[in-house]
């Protein structure tokens, strides 16, 4: 452990964590725009800066690391300007639209500027336009209000493996451009959608019909398809889901999902739910009553076990349903109607 | 698993065998790309197909389909010719050494190179990186399992495990990667003919009798038929009656020409399910039960981690909790299930089995627990056999390496391998309505090698026909050297293009897994440019 003193207080942190860190377990907030815990590094956009205690040096708190003795203060009038001039420089070049920006409820950018006070407009604002890039099911790509964080370049090369992106050009004009130029969104991308989770403002924003935006609640769970058994958070609002994030603590995924967990849950509202049971009559199947459907199934099953024996019923339970559901079916399979006549598809 | 998934990157070495992790389990794949970035773990792949992993291994290694047992045993034998073995963990952990060592000798690397086609000289180095790991690690799925040897395929790569004593320890094990996300739960909650929960057995007298006591009937003793041989019951009108919950026979099965006969042999087929699916679609009677995010529950992921579910929106319409349609329909029948939420049935599956016998849902809320947890104090088991294995000594078993059951020949010339795609899963019930998901791939296709595409006068996108002894379909070709001349792939997530039209059903006798691996097919270019996929059964 080391100590650092921040703001005068004296905070304890494990070896090699950084301000920013120690900051966070001490429960003083840092603003910033290019740090995120997914993804090593950080550094670039300089919101972050703190100012050491004697030196009166600026360093930025995301990649610093809190060495023994180090004393830094996080509100002083210069880090306050500093800072200010770097929100001021990114709103020159950043569109200012947020009304109808899909991710003015998120956006890392607003939130910092309206708790600093910045209006956005302090500067002229100058910027290239880039058109919006629409080429895949899965995201959007609108670069002309991309802050160049590196987040999304960072996380799809470290974290993913993949290396979607690079960055191209330098400063305010630097900004995520496929790997040799191809098309992104026709290469190597996986969509697993972990850059877009990450872009701190609304340049990387996914697409309907999950991620509309908006939540009453958070629900954690458990991903529906693949043994990985990634944890994530079912976002809702209004009774249905309208978005997932992953970053769960101590889950075996931490902040990845795949393309399926992260867009492929909006099968849960789709028209074809059966919502009744249903019951064959003169060949087709039509739509009946619980009590209805229920008495059926126990007349004939029970007919079945009494002329043929429990042996002429079979079961099969599922690998997609719950422990307790796979324990209920064999209980009643084997308790119940009498057969070790249950499988299931392990094997498929 | 043996061992767990923050494991992996304590690897020196990491074999990759009959998975391609990228598309079945990519938070794994990405786990692993993270390991070898770091320049700590070393990659090695044996697959005959190239995948998208094969970029950061050392050594990728390409033998023919179902030839695993005899590179397997290769490897083995090269281990101990150069003295790489672990002699203290074989001593002290292990039975049947001197059996394994003397079956070993004839699979020498020549021999194993004239039955695999991989090179002596490249098996030999696969073996020394592997022998020399301080830890190493093998992950498999499928691709190992689905065969008519799958059983023994697994065996030899246990043996290879003891061999080198990578078992036991963090960053080391035998490690099959679960394809669903509750296939490890479905078999430890029971699900199967021949076990209780926990894998206790239905013909052990101890076993019986303590759940025949607990569930207050008597229970019977004999095991019941596994899946593959349900259908053949069904047929012959042995089995009359079956229950399906959740599952989707008719596009997952091997041969669905012959799941549809048996289907429609019987006097009453139930399904329980959230969409009218294939299967159900031919049903007596369909009962609407609720999807993930309308339940309470758990789910056991492929490294042993309990893992709750939580109920995050009501189901649509009148839709039943599936636990309260068995407990409902148990009622009707008699017999009245004392629990019947999900806390309180995971209680009484916690009091029946030894292995779950610590986990409580109030223990569950942070990052679940990984069993063995035999109590309410024991923090789970993140790796396996540290100190024993289940029967004590670990026994090597001599495993031969046998052909497969379908060779190819002049009439079906192709070896067709079957799998999965990253943006679907299974039967495709769930992600075939996922809008996204089904407007990036929203149709199946064959892959095929660029040399025989040439051959066959195949373009990218050309209609084909597969054919088997089963039956035959119309599909896309799609041109990749990921596979090898001579083999084909298909996926079955596509009802009208499901590869089990034409899969083979033979059975490893052990495991009575199919060979889904490895079938013999013909391949045809379809008309000009016709485009319609589609099906018939013979
Ligand atoms: S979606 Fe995933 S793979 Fe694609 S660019 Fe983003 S991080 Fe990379
Ligand atoms: S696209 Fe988003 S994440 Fe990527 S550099 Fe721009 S602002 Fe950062
Ligand atoms: S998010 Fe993807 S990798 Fe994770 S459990 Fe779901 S399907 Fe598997």
């Amino acid at each position: 452990m080391v100590g650092v003193s921040l703001n005068g207080r004296r905070v304890e942190v494990r070896e090699g964590s950084t301000l920013l860190q120690a900051a966070e377990s001490a429960g003083l907030s840092i603003p910033t725009l290019c740090y995120h815990p997914a993804v090593a590094g950080g550094g670039t956009c300089r919101v972050c800066l703190v100012e050491e205690e004697g030196s009166g040096r600026l360093v930025t708190a995301c990649d610093t690391r809190a060495e023994e003795g180090m004393a830094v203060r996080l509100d002083t009038d210069r880090v306050k300007e500093a800072r200010r001039t770097m929100l001021e420089l990114i709103f020159s070049a950043h569109p200012f639209h947020c009304e109808v920006c899909e991710s003015n409820n998120s956006c890392e950018l607003k939130k910092i500027a309206s708790r600093e006070g910045i209006s956005g407009r302090e500067l002229p604002f100058s910027q290239d336009y880039r058109p919006v890039v629409d080429a895949n099911p899965f995201y959007l790509r609108d670069l002309s209000k991309c802050i160049s964080c590196g987040l999304c370049v960072r996380a799809c090369q470290e974290v993913q493996g993949v290396g979607a992106y690079e960055m191209k050009g330098s400063g305010a004009q630097a900004h995520p451009a496929a790997s040799m130029d191809s098309p992104v969104d026709l290469s190597v991308c996986e969509f697993c959608g972990l850059c877009v989770s990450l872009c701190p403002v609304g340049a990387l924003i996914a697409k309907p019909p999950l991620h509309r935006g908006g939540e009453d609640r958070a629900v954690v769970t458990t991903c529906p398809y693949c043994g990985v058994g990634c944890c994530m958070e079912l976002l809702v609002r209004d009774g249905s889901i309208t978005g997932v994030r992953a970053g769960v603590p101590a889950s075996v995924n931490g902040y990845s999902l795949c393309v399926k967990g992260r867009f492929g849950l909006d099968f849960v509202d789709h028209p074809d739910r059966l919502t009744r049971p249903l019951l064959r009559r003169d060949g087709e199947l039509v739509e009946v009553s619980w009590d209805e459907a229920l008495d059926e199934v126990t007349r004939r099953l029970s007919a079945v076990v009494e002329e043929s024996g429990p042996d002429a019923v079979a079961f099969l339970s599922s690998a997609k349903t719950t422990n307790e559901e796979n324990y209920l079916l064999q209980k009643f399979a084997r308790a119940v109607v009498g057969t070790n006549n249950i499988d299931h598809c392990a094997r498929l | 698993m043996t061992n767990s998934i923050s494991d992996l990157e304590k690897a020196d070495v990491l074999l990759l065998t009959g998975t391609n992790t990228s598309e079945n389990h990519p938070v794994i794949a990405e786990k692993i790309k993270q390991a070898v970035l770091s320049g700590r773990t070393k990659l090695l792949i044996i697959d005959p197909r190239e995948i998208s992993l094969s970029r950061f291994a050392v050594m990728h290694l390409r033998p023919r389909p179902g030839t695993d047992v005899a590179w397997i045993n290769g490897m083995a034998r090269v281990i101990l010719d150069e003295g790489l073995e672990d002699g203290g963990f074989i001593e002290s952990r292990t039975e049947g050494y001197e059996e394994l060592r003397r079956a070993l000798e004839e699979y020498t690397p020549q021999r194993v190179e004239e039955i695999s086609g991989i090179p002596a000289r490249d098996l030999t180095r696969a073996a020394r990186m592997y022998g020399k790991a301080k830890r190493a690690a093998i992950l498999y799925a499928m691709g190992i399992t689905q065969h008519i040897s799958g059983t023994d395929n697994v065996s030899a790569l246990a043996n290879l495990a003891m061999l080198t004593g990578n078992l036991g320890r963090e960053g080391t094990g035998v490690n099959p990667l679960r394809g669903q996300n509750n296939v490890q739960g479905a078999c430890d909650l029971g699900a199967l003919p021949n076990v209780f929960t926990g894998y206790q057995k239905v013909d052990d007298v101890e076993a019986n009798e303590k759940f025949s006591a607990a569930w207050g009937r008597e229970l019977p003793r004999e095991p019941g038929l596994s899946i593959v041989e349900m259908m053949g019951a069904a047929q012959r009108g042995d089995v009359r009656a079956l229950y399906i919950l959740g599952e989707n026979p008719m596009v997952t099965d091997p041969d669905v020409g012959h799941v549809k006969q048996a289907m429609e042999s019987l006097d009453l087929l139930v399904v329980q399910d959230i969409f009218l699916t294939e299967t159900a679609a031919l049903a007596g009677v369909v009962l609407p039960g609720v999807c993930f995010a309308e339940k309470e529950g758990t789910f056991t992921n492929t490294e042993r981690r309990v893992q709750r579910v939580h109920k995050a929106v009501d189901p649509p319409g009148e839709a039943w909790q599936d636990l309260e349609i068995i407990a409902e329909l148990a009622r009707r029948m008699g017999y009245a299930m004392p629990a019947t939420s999900a806390e309180e049935i995971m209680r009484e599956i916690a009091s029946l089995t030894p292995s779950y016998g610590g986990i409580s849902y109030a223990r569950l809320e942070e990052g679940g627990l990984q069993w063995p947890c035999p109590d309410a104090d024991h923090p789970g088991t993140s790796v396996l056999h540290t100190q024993a294995f289940p029967r004590g000594r670990g026994k090597f078993a001599v495993v031969e390496y046998l052909p497969p059951d379908e060779l190819p020949d002049e009439e079906y010339p192709f070896i067709l391998s079957t799998g999965r795609l990253l943006y679907h899963f299974h039967s495709g019930s769930m992600t075939r309505r996922s809008r996204s998901l089904e407007e990036k791939v929203g149709q199946g296709w064959v892959g095929i090698n660029p040399r025989d595409a040439r051959k066959l006068k195949l373009k990218e996108g050309s209609a084909v026909r597969l054919t088997s002894r089963r039956g035959s379909l119309i599909s896309h070709a799609h041109i990749t050297p990921q596979l090898q001349p001579g083999s084909v792939f298909a996926t079955f997530h596509f009802a009208a293009e499901t590869a089990n039209i034409l899969t083979n059903p033979a059975l490893d006798p052990k495991s009575k897994i199919p060979d889904l691996k490895v079938c013999a097919v013909r391949l045809e270019r379809v008309g000009g440019g016709e485009g319609d996929a589609g099906a018939t059964a013979t």
